[in-house]
């Protein structure tokens, strides 16, 4: 099954095409890394796949929902950790993953249950819970971001640069998760500029340049 | 409905949960406001009558000056680490979160309204002859310019210089707010023969334009 489909999409950002006819086929189960200079379209990608971002012209669906009719269908499938953290610094660890279960609309009960999980598989150090995420470290803050995402079971996580600002523990941490996501039938897409990083989890690089997508043959 | 009040509450408790763990607005908006009203008793170099008498509108200057800092609060919550983004991607309806940050704001105007009230009995010698009339007028007043300041927090969000932009935007929209709520608050203190209750009616349909504008508009300047 195609998580992704994308046939000739265009994004217009005011009057400047940020993504210039991109078409892209990702599917179910697979890690595809995205690679690229700074504003080649990367993010502005991957916020069209998360139906944050209209589609301007061509066509495509992502998780069976098409991106010019279903985008609210779509935001609530997607898990997308961009630049920020999306955390709340004045709350704790604890506070952030409730809030975000609670938001995606579970129960209190539920929303509890499954933040207790995703924190413990997250590895967020129980002693740092109570603290305020401000007083985190920024390995910490991505762990707890990624709870955050986790508690509503996404299918569908695309990743904004998720090893950076981390040091080697913080990143093989990330490794290892988007390992974790594949192996339960999760679909991963990572832009990043770290290529050796990518190329070890992704056996499927595309190279995005100018605003369309080139895919890398000789992966 | 059952959702959309979950949604609610759970963006005003956050709001709150935030403000309160913060104590910006005990530390920093209270002795602001109170600072404002001690200010105009020195520029006005004015008896107590004086200032008895022009005390409705130094208390809703006051008020209106820490509702541009409670706003600003407001909207860096959602934009410091772009959790507006997570809020859209968790499916939150933005009517609900629009309410939701409005009552978040609501209850901390309320809260500042009392420390208010005392000031201007403490420092100006006010007697509030018509305490339901005070209660009232306070109350819809804020709901007016808590709805109205989110609303207007969102527009300028988007902008570059939303601090300074912030107060140019919204203090004239709510200048007739700040009309009425003077006329009622001079009517609750007898300060003036204006029917204070009339101005109260004023003050309720003004809230209830700015909801409906402010709840058909948010999800429009969010998704901008």
């Amino acid at each position: 099954m195609d998580v992704i489909e994308l046939h000739g999409a265009m994004v217009f950002l005011g009057r400047f095409p940020a993504l210039a006819g991109v078409n892209l086929t990702v599917e179910s189960g697979e890690i595809v890394a995205l690679q690229g200079a700074n504003g080649a379209g990367k993010t502005t990608l991957l916020k069209l796949c998360a139906g944050l971002l209209p589609l301007g012209s061509g066509s495509g669906k992502v998780l069976g929902h098409d991106l010019f009719t279903e985008q609210q269908s779509i935001r609530r499938s997607v898990a997308m950790l961009g630049h920020s953290s999306g955390l709340y610094e004045d709350l704790t660890a604890r506070e952030n993953v409730i809030f975000w279960a609670q938001a995606s609309g579970l129960d209190k009960a539920t929303a509890h249950e499954r933040a207790e999980n995703a924190i413990k598989r997250m590895g967020v150090e129980e002693r740092l819970l109570s603290l305020p995420v401000s007083r985190l470290s920024a390995g910490q803050k991505r762990r707890t971001s990624l709870a955050s995402l986790t508690v509503r079971r996404p299918e569908l996580w695309l990743l904004d640069e998720p090893h950076s600002g981390l040091d080697q523990d913080g990143r093989e941490a990330i490794d290892s998760f988007i390992r974790e996501v594949v192996s339960v039938g999760g679909t991963v897409v990572i832009a990043s500029h770290e290529l050796d990083r990518v190329s070890s989890l992704s056996p499927r690089i595309i190279t995005v340049a100018g605003g369309i997508t080139l895919e890398n043959e000789d992966q | 409905m059952k959702q959309f009040m979950h949604d609610l509450l759970l963006v005003a408790k956050k709001d709150l949960r935030i403000e309160i763990r913060s104590r910006v607005i005990i530390n920093q908006v209270v002795p602001f406001a109170l600072l404002v009203l001690v200010l105009f008793g020195f520029a006005l170099d004015a008896d107590q009558k004086t200032l008895r008498a022009f005390s409705p509108g130094l208390f809703w200057i006051a008020v209106l000056l820490s509702l541009l800092l409670a706003i600003q609060r407001s909207v860096s919550l959602e934009t410091a680490n772009d959790s507006l983004t997570g809020l859209k991607l968790a499916g939150l309806s933005p009517v609900a979160i629009f309410f939701g940050k409005s009552v978040a704001i609501f209850t901390q105007l309320v809260f500042l309204e009392i420390f208010l009230t005392g000031g201007i009995i403490i420092f100006y010698g006010s007697v509030i002859e018509d305490p339901t009339l005070w209660v009232v007028a306070g109350l819809i007043t804020a709901l007016a310019v808590s709805v109205t300041g989110t609303l207007y927090g969102a527009l300028a969000s988007g902008l570059e210089v939303r601090e300074t932009l912030l107060p140019i935007l919204l203090l004239p929209v709510l200048a007739p707010v700040l009309i009425g709520a003077t006329k009622a608050y001079s009517g609750a203190l007898g300060e003036t023969v204006s029917n204070g209750w009339q101005w109260t009616g004023l003050l309720s349909l003004f809230a209830l334009i700015a909801a409906t504008l402010g709840s058909l508009a948010y999800g429009v300047l969010v998704e901008e």
